[in-house]
């Protein structure tokens, strides 16, 4: 079979168009609610990106799947929220980099060092192991209750758009601040990997270990910086979504809603990271709410639930149609 | 300036793959160790440059010294910052990563500020103009022959003392191995960076070298200046293809074949 490249954008783009559209132009719903159910799936999103991102770095800089990312996020989460029982919060963030660096040194240490040039399935296990360690210890240390992080960011929504859509609509002070973090975090990266000489040797490693090691860069000081990065980006998500619902263990279960991002953005790509994580988290909360109840009625089912398989029937198109993903690495090969 | 004396390699733990392998380059020189497939000539090169332990290799015996220190310890971005480079075979250059760029990640262990390796770059693309034009274009779609010089390029920005190039004429036509050698001379008389590569191609390596070492089975079988070895009847019979009577027609092969000196 063979479908040129630009196919599954393009019938993507256009279902997602169609989609989005839809609710609205039927004249069911009011283009307020619209609104607050797209920037809710944007919000999602969000969070889903920046999970898929610690994937994405460490991937991309190892050629490792790192299973733990998840694990890390709620490590992470759990670390800020108990310290800031103890000190201010941002001295909590800053007690939780360092605890997020040390796990690189160790992880690196103990892990990757011994496993160098072993099979990706090798690896994979490894993460495997490091995700239940993670999952375990965190809560021998910082225990298993529900913990609140206060960003101090006023709780009650804003009324925005007054003047446009008729009644308004309703925004979270800390959505908008997840989001404008998110950007600053994704620009950072960006430029940390396109500019620096660190950056060049990260993805040096991430083509030819060996010849990266052959003109000098040095594999274990690469693997701490890059898992110590994926530790920075996991507390931000560990602290946006901690802030939001609380710190409690089915944050480390979105590692999994962050499997069909990737794929659908591309295991390499930091921009498919952040794109297919706003798709997927847009797309499935339309999809629950527009989609689901004309369903329902119209098949007598017995409830909704698209939000949680949307994301994984998306990803398997993609792999079925572009298995590199929407901004992946082309492989390439010499013919 | 480099000195290997009696190493023995040992891969997982159990195979024997160099028995005691001696050789020295001298400040300045070019020297060729040859010999056919799986005579141990990569192994010694990685043995050098300390990337064997990644290949689950180890130098069990012998001692390397790099000007009169020993350096079978080391990492290899510890031997790279004393100067000794690996060029490895089959380039393996960053593939998605421009050609440029596979350039300066060649200077990552180098701390002496933008200047100098913007001047080391612009010295690389003195030495290899082609690699000017492709520049911006990712080095998996460039040719072999670019793919070796930006390899070769990118160990010369970590402006090494000595260079170990494995195998460079592989899968390149005969007009480009001569021009990628005759660029390794240039280096070598104007830059000072000695070499120390392995080859196949006995003939062109012989060609460019001062002095040859003769691997097989992982042991050094015969050494000597380069147009000894060159003119050596045993050297012509089975690394050139060339008997007394100059080369061979092959309706004239004979069934038998004259015994190695060496084995006796």
């Amino acid at each position: 079979m063979n479908i040129p490249r630009y196919v599954p954008v393009a019938a993507l783009s256009a279902l997602l168009a169609a989609g989005l559209i839809a609710p609205l132009a039927t004249g069911e719903t009011a283009p307020g609610f619209w609104v607050e159910v797209l920037i809710g799936g944007l919000m999602t999103g969000v969070l889903y990106s920046l999970v898929a991102l610690g994937f994405v770095l460490i991937f991309k800089a190892s050629g490792v799947f790192n299973f733990a990312q998840g694990a890390m996020v709620l490590f992470a989460a759990l670390a800020v929220a108990r310290l800031a029982e103890r000190m201010p919060v941002w001295a909590a963030v800053i007690g939780a980099v360092v605890i997020m660096i040390a796990l690189a040194f160790a992880v690196e240490r103990l892990v990757l060092r011994p496993l160098v040039n072993q099979d990706a399935v090798a690896l994979l296990m490894a993460t495997l192991g490091i995700t239940f360690f993670l999952n375990g210890f965190g809560q021998s240390i910082w225990g298993s209750d529900i913990y609140e992080i206060n960003l101090g960011i006023p709780r009650e929504p804003m009324m925005v758009l007054g003047n446009v859509f008729e009644g308004g609509v309703l925004v979270n002070r800390d959505d908008i601040a997840a989001a404008i973090t998110a950007v600053l975090l994704v620009g950072a990266l960006a430029v940390f990997f396109r500019r620096t000489a660190t950056g060049r040797a990260l993805r040096a490693v991430a083509d030819d270990h060996q010849a990266a090691q052959s003109i000098g860069i040095p594999l274990d000081r690469i693997w701490v910086i890059v898992w110590s990065v994926a530790g920075v980006v996991a507390i931000v998500g560990g602290v946006i979504w901690g802030g939001k619902l609380g710190v409690q263990f089915s944050i480390s279960q979105v590692a999994l809603k962050a499997l069909p991002v990737v794929i659908l953005g591309g295991f390499e790509s930091v921009p498919g990271a952040i794109v297919g994580g706003l798709i997927i988290g847009v797309g499935e909360k339309m999809a629950e709410v527009f989609l689901a109840p004309p369903l329902i009625k119209a098949f007598d089912l017995a409830g909704g639930g698209i939000e949680n398989w949307f994301a994984y029937v998306l990803a398997l198109l993609f792999l079925l149609v572009r298995p590199e993903g929407l901004f992946g690495e082309r492989r390439i090969d010499r013919v | 300036m480099l000195m290997v004396n009696g190493i023995e390699v040992i891969y997982n733990h159990v195979i024997l793959v160099l028995k005691g392998v001696s050789l020295d380059v001298p400040e300045g020189g070019i020297v060729a160790l040859l010999g056919a497939n799986g005579a141990g000539k990569t192994t010694t090169l990685k043995a050098i440059s300390n990337l064997l332990k990644a290949e689950r290799g180890e130098v069990t015996k012998g001692a390397i010294e790099f000007r009169g220190e020993r350096v079978d310890r080391l990492t290899p971005n510890d031997l790279v910052r004393r100067g000794v480079c690996q060029v490895m075979e089959g380039r393996h250059c960053f593939a998605h990563l421009t050609v440029e760029e596979n350039l300066l990640t060649g200077a990552f262990t180098r701390r002496d500020g933008r200047g100098e390796i913007s001047a080391a770059l612009d010295k690389v693309y003195h030495y290899f103009p082609r690699l000017r034009e492709r520049r911006s274009s990712q080095s998996g779609y460039t040719s072999g022959g670019e793919q070796q010089m930006t390899a070769i390029g990118r160990a010369l920005m970590a402006r090494p003392s000595m260079i170990l190039l494995d195998e460079p004429s592989m899968g390149l036509a005969p007009q480009l191995v001569e021009e990628i050698f005759d660029i390794v001379g240039e280096l070598n008389r104007n830059e000072r960076v000695s070499f120390l590569l392995a080859e196949q191609n006995t003939m062109v390596a012989l060609r460019h070298a001062n002095y040859g070492y003769i691997l097989e089975n992982g042991r050094v079988v015969m050494d000597g200046e380069a147009h000894d070895l060159a003119s050596n009847e045993d050297v012509k019979e089975f690394y050139l293809g060339l008997s007394t009577a100059g080369r061979r027609s092959f309706r004239e092969v004979k069934h038998y074949r004259r015994r190695k000196r060496w084995l006796a």
